[in-house]
């Protein structure tokens, strides 16, 4: 029972992603290491790979740093103020973030296109703009959702304390609220930068020829060149800047620590006009921003012969001929695995959390990276790896249903597992040890104190991981599937593939209807949370 | 006036009102303490006058300028909570010299004021010290000498001591009060608590339900507390009706005196039961009631007795056994009249 | 802290373990290899005599013997393809029906990542047969062993010039052409018919292709062009075509949903394929009569997309049962309009769409297989420095 207090946690995710991750990792990287060691080392320290890992990192630097400046306005209101509608934001940011980027890169193509960005010069499409606020409209939910649920959460009263002591409402937030926000701020950037950085689709797309990524590469001497060592031992250097992510924020996070006064909900109402035209812009602005590519979307769903009509969505419940089965059907697919993908993560997400936070600091470190690597693991790594090393006995799961939501889990832990974490480190030791004299057990602390307070934060991350897995693609189209298992994503990209505008419209509709999903499950989600109870 | 003024303050959140119609005066070195039950309002008031919130009526003035649309930083004004609210990732001396941060004061000098006021809350050292560590006392002489620090015009208490132990409240409500008189500074203290509140308060005010009840200095409120539930508030739990008027009993209005014990219980009762429908008939002055409980203080003995349907305080020198019968004796001067 | 540490060494030790066993795990299951062999001598016998293994695919014949193949009992056999495979329900169930053999399919990716998966996991196979390894990967497919060899009796209806391997490691099971579309309407000069007319003038701007690096049939109009001037002229030909204002994208919907007319954009002319004219009718919305797009014939290059038997497999002979029947009439007529491309079973007949707006190009190009695969790097890192600077 003792060992339960602390490090008795990781077991069950250390086994997890141990069996499921580093296995397969190892794998994979045991027999690419092997062969032609002396062309690795050529094509590493190559100008062509050098610049790509320069190109890689700076714009995922610089993606994340946008994303965190053009959501903070949102995430302030939403954590701050309390306003009809705040729910509803706090659902519909999600929106973006489970779109397949085929759909998205067509849509900020459109957009674009009409607002005339294609003349000559300004090329847009093709420059690093693009990729920027592709990048940016997708992770905006992460912060939002993660540091707003976070901040809604501390009291009020430290920078109710700052403002009386003569600190402006600017260095109020400089000097107290970030440094308070910080743990939770700093979880959120690793994400968003570890997404960006293993970024392929969009960078692929949108960011014409000639650019490179880390992630491209791989695919390039996986599949075109069937190189599977340089491959695999690339992917190596992008397991390096993980881990050396994941130090840098280990030693940021050591430095302000420290346990907050937690509340249930510390958002106000608006009290003057001034505060609430600052919230209706704020609010409107970043709608807008997040909208326009939205909207080009379902304009397009709904434009059927020469005018507008549900035909695509219509059509959506037939067999088109190119797909296996009916796309309605691949929508069935897509949300059990979803279910699936979501549960799993909940269960070694929470339990790695308690670990994280309770065990011993060897402990915390090794499973915090264990959590995050698979986020930083090229998708053809990832389904590769499984399908040498997942190949025997009770473990062959190639082909089968589970490997799908598995390894779609994989990548959604960590969101759960960041946007935990820093809720679990600010609960007030006392009310722990008050609960153990009071005679609860170790297990019944962490269910009544842990479980209870880290609840909204662990609906939050819960939340994500449906959603990354409904909008998968890469990691999903490399394990190998049955055909009747198709998802969306894979319906979408292989409706887009066809020429004919009856496809592409029906491409669209089943976009728009992944998004309404998203949505509503993201509601139902946030309503069934249950408040942890009271001030803290 | 020179100090702090308000006027007709009402707060209203959504259809509850919180701060009704509030009209109140703190001169310059008084401390005002605002007593009544949880939720009554108090609190609101306070951070209505920190700024921390904007009322929906009514002014708030300091030296009759008014500080409507001054921002709760420029309002130089302390606020001290119950549970200190210190910056977590700041040391105590962080802590303690931000306001003075704030006002551009420079870091030599700011160390000075920084170490006279641990010194002056009895926390010599602790300046390097981070605040995670510190004992609940500890925390909140940290939260004092950071309100304290920037030499307020007016500092507000919003119930500090009600999350320490017995001791540690006694302790440091004493030094408070030696302190606030030290200082001369104007002060509004919050608490629920009456003890606290006549220990240090220089005048008191009573509210309930958003409204202000009555002011006044402790004496004149304890001796004249005028309705009800002031006079429940500061200490009178008894409540009697003479001639179609209803007093409030003082503590010091009561004495007890035995009375013979008579040959049976029922007649005991019946005698009992009789004298008190005397008594509220205005047909008799003798008040009998049971001793109910008895509780030895060292120089005299706390009687809780039962009589007329209510709870009795009532001290004595002599101890007397639980369940005698005694006559309660009043003294007619020290009978507060309630007017509601 | 001592349970702390202890459990810190049992992570350790997971960790080590799963490093230790993927050494060791790359070592090969040899028992497989054995029953390889065993099956390759009988199907090197079958060879020597085609004409003796008669094929049991059609429904109507149930009571024809069964002769040449070995007996397996009723196993579930596993067909590897990419994602885009699709047949109509019910026809593997005739399969099924006829031969008792349950047929599984698992899909990988698309045709590169599908052969690249099968060369991976090549002791340890996930199926038994793969469907989709097309003539720009076939060299490699070859190269790293991966099939049994098997000639079906079938392949008479086989048109030989797609019958690319002579070992019969292979069988054709489809082709189509990637070639030039351009829009009719919206072409500003005459249409073209050569592949120069694309660095005319007239035709300045209008040209989009793919980067033959990401996108398939972008390789393949590359190697059409290699195919057409040669290994010293298809370098100038991209420098022309660069100067008459070339747009590439990074895959085929970008080119055609981006810059193409078809999608929107205002380019005329896109590398596509040979079935996209027919798709633009059939999938046309409002419909139209007649094909809105055209096909120039002078830049095409044969795909053709054949199946064969993985070597790791533990049912050969119900395998083979398997590539007869796709390659029968039946499965192959069902091939066109689930995945746009002509049957190779010159017996299937056509839907009328595709008699009737389809093309195929009578002459297209070819390369090699093994002269694709071996100069396929060279070639992509030498287009990379024209077009991409």
């Amino acid at each position: 029972m003792k060992h339960l207090r602390g490090g008795g946690f990781a077991l069950v995710p250390a086994v997890f992603v141990g069996v499921f991750f580093a296995y397969p990792i190892a794998t994979l990287l045991a027999r690419g290491l092997g062969i032609d060691a002396s062309r690795l080392f050529d094509v590493v320290t190559g100008t062509r790979f050098l610049k790509t890992i320069w190109f890689t990192t700076w714009q995922a630097f610089a993606s994340t740093m946008l994303t965190a400046l053009v959501a903070m306005p949102l995430t302030w209101a939403v954590a701050n103020r309390s306003f009809r509608g705040r729910r509803v934001a706090r659902v519909l940011v999600t929106v973006p973030f489970v779109l397949p980027t085929i759909v998205v890169a067509g849509a900020f193509i459109a957009v674009m296109d009409s607002v005339g960005l294609e003349a000559g010069a300004l090329r847009s499409r093709h420059t690093i703009w693009a990729i920027l606020a592709a990048h940016v409209f997708f992770n905006i939910a992460v912060f939002v959702r993660t540091v707003g649920g976070f901040w809604t959460q501390l009291d009020r009263r430290p920078e109710e304390a700052a403002r009386t002591l003569g600190a402006s409402p600017l260095r109020t937030f400089r000097e107290v609220t970030l440094p308070r926000l910080w743990p939770s701020i700093a979880a959120a950037l690793t994400v968003v930068f570890l997404f960006c950085f293993t970024s392929f689709a969009i960078i692929l797309r949108l960011g014409g020829l000639g650019r490179a990524s880390i992630e491209t590469e791989i695919f390039r001497y996986a599949i075109s060149l069937n190189d599977i060592s340089t491959a695999a031992a690339l992917s190596m250097v992008q397991m390096v800047a993980v881990v050396a992510l994941v130090g840098l924020n280990g030693w940021l996070q050591g430095r302000l620590k420290g346990r907050q006064g937690l509340v249930v909900d510390r958002g106000l109402p608006s009290t003057s006009a001034r505060q609430r035209i600052s919230l209706g812009v704020i609010v409107f602005g970043t709608a807008v921003l997040l909208a326009v590519p939205l909207v080009v979307l379902i304009e397009r769903s709904f434009s059927h012969g020469d005018g507008y009509s549900f035909g695509n969505y219509a059509a959506l419940t037939d067999r088109v001929r190119l797909l296996p089965i009916s796309a309605l059907r691949a929508l069935g697919n897509s949300l059990t695995f979803a279910v699936a993908a979501a549960g799993i993560a909940l269960l070694i997400g929470g339990l790695a959390s308690l670990a994280i936070v309770h065990g011993s600091r060897g402990v915390s470190r090794l499973l915090d990276l264990g959590m995050l690597l698979p986020l930083g693991t090229s998708a053809v790594t990832l389904g590769f790896g499984v399908l040498i090393a997942l190949d025997r006995g009770v473990l062959d799961l190639r082909g089968s249903w589970w490997i799908v939501p598995i390894t779609q889990s994989l990548i959604a832990i960590p969101f759960v597992v960041r946007g935990v974490v820093p809720v679990l480190r600010a609960i007030d030791p006392k009310l722990r040890d008050a609960a153990s004299t009071l005679g609860a057990s170790p297990l019944v602390v962490r269910r009544e104190i842990d479980l209870r307070i880290g609840s909204r934060a662990l609906a939050n991350g819960v939340g994500f991981a449906f959603a990354i897995s409904l909008g998968e693609f890469g990691a999903t189209s490399f394990v190998g599937r049955q055909p009747d298992t198709l998802t969306v994503p894979l319906a979408i990209n292989r409706l887009l593939a066809t020429p004919g505008d009856l496809l592409r419209g029906q491409a669209m509709a089943l976009s728009v209807i992944l998004m309404i999903v998203t949505t509503l499950v993201v509601l139902i989600g946030d309503r069934l949370h249950p408040s942890s109870g009271g001030m803290l | 006036m020179s100090g702090l003024a308000i006027a007709g303050l009402t707060v209203r959140f959504g259809r509850t009102v919180a701060v009704d119609d509030v009209t109140l005066a703190v001169p310059t070195g008084e401390v005002l303490a605002l007593v009544g039950a949880s939720g009554c309002g108090k609190s609101t008031l306070l951070r209505a006058v920190a700024g921390l919130l904007v009322a929906d009526s009514g002014t708030i003035s300091w030296d009759d300028v008014s500080l409507d649309r001054i921002p709760t930083h420029q309002r130089d004004v302390g606020l001290m909570f119950q549970d200190h609210a210190l910056f977590s990732h700041r040391s105590v001396e962080e802590n303690i010299g931000f306001g003075l941060k704030m006002a551009g004061v420079e870091s030599a000098q700011r160390r000075q004021r920084v170490n006279e006021l641990l010194e002056l809350v009895g926390l010599d050292g602790f300046g390097p010290r981070s605040v995670e560590g510190l004992s609940g006392g500890e925390a909140q002489r940290v939260a004092l000498a950071r309100a304290l620090a920037p030499e307020p015009k007016m500092l507000l208490l919003d119930e500090p001591l009600a999350s320490l132990d017995r001791a540690r409240r006694v302790e440091l409500n004493a030094e408070l009060a030696r302190l606030l008189r030290e200082l001369n500074q104007t002060a509004i203290y919050v608490t629920h608590d009456q003890e606290e509140a006549f220990a240090l308060a220089d005048r008191i005010g009573v509210m309930d339900q958003g409204r202000l009840l009555r002011t006044g200095t402790p004496a004149e409120v304890w001796r004249d507390p005028r309705t009800e539930l002031v006079a429940r508030f500061v200490g009178h739990e008894v409540i009697i009706e003479r001639a179609g008027k209803r007093f409030a009993v003082r503590s010091d209005a009561v004495t007890a005196a035995p009375v013979a014990p008579p040959a049976d219980e029922t007649t005991n009762q019946n005698q009992a039961r009789d004298l008190n429908q005397a008594v509220g008939r205005n047909q008799s002055a003798e008040i009998v009631g049971t001793v109910v409980a008895s509780t030895f203080q060292g120089d005299r003995h706390e009687l809780t007795i039962y009589a007329l349907e209510q709870s009795w305080r009532v001290f004595a020198v002599e101890p007397m056994a639980v369940g005698a019968m005694v006559e309660l004796i009043i003294d007619e001067t020290k009978l507060a009249q309630l007017h509601s | 802290m001592k349970k702390n540490t202890r459990i810190a060494r049992i992570l350790t030790a997971i960790l080590a373990l799963s490093l230790i066993a993927a050494a060791c795990g790359g070592s090969d299951d040899t028992a497989e290899l054995e029953i390889g062999s065993a099956s390759t001598e009988t199907t090197t016998a079958n060879t020597d005599e085609p004409t003796a293994a008669p094929v049991q695919v059609s429904a109507d014949e149930p009571d024809a013997p069964v002769i040449g193949f070995a007996d397996e009992g009723c196993p579930t056999l596993t067909l590897a393809t990419y994602d885009s495979f699709v047949v109509s329900e019910g026809l593997f169930k005739i399969f099924t029906d006829d031969t008792c053999i349950e047929v599984e399919q698992v899909a990988a990716g698309d045709a590169g990542q599908l052969v690249s998966s099968s060369i991976l996991t090549k002791d340890n196979p996930t199926a038994d047969v793969m469907f989709g390894i097309d003539n720009t990967f076939l060299q490699r497919g070859l190269d790293a062993d991966l099939f049994l060899p098997y000639e079906s009796a079938l392949l008479a209806s086989v048109d030989s010039v797609l019958q690319l391997d002579p070992e019969f490691r292979v069988t054709p099971m489809d082709y189509s052409d990637v070639c030039v579309n351009y829009w009719i309407d919206a072409l500003p000069g005459a249409v073209p018919t050569t592949l120069d007319d694309l660095v005319d003038p007239v035709n300045e701007g209008q040209f989009v292709t793919e980067n033959p690096e990401t996108s398939s049939p972008g390789f393949a109009f590359l190697l059409a062009t290699i195919a057409a001037y040669g290994e010293d002229g298809w370098e100038d030909y991209w420098r022309a075509l660069v100067d008459n204002g070339l747009a590439v994208t990074p895959g085929w919907s970008e080119a055609y949903y981006g810059e193409f007319i078809a999608g929107g954009g205002d380019r005329s002319i896109v590398t596509s394929y040979a079935s996209s004219p027919p798709a633009e009718v059939i999938f046309a919305d409002p419909p139209v009569d007649s094909a809105p797009s055209g096909v120039l014939f002078d830049s095409c290059f044969r795909q053709v997309e054949f199946a064969g038997i993985l070597a790791g497999t533990e049912f050969p002979s119900s395998s083979q049962q398997l590539i007869d029947f796709m390659l029968s009439a039946e499965f192959q007529e069902d091939i066109p309009l689930n995945m746009f491309v002509y049957p190779a079973n010159g017996n299937a007949e056509l839907p009328p769409e595709f008699v009737e707006y389809g093309v195929l190009a009578d002459n297209p190009a070819t390369l090699e297989p093994s002269e694709i695969e071996a100069n396929r790097q060279d070639w992509i890192e030498r287009w990379t420095e024209i077009v991409l600077g």
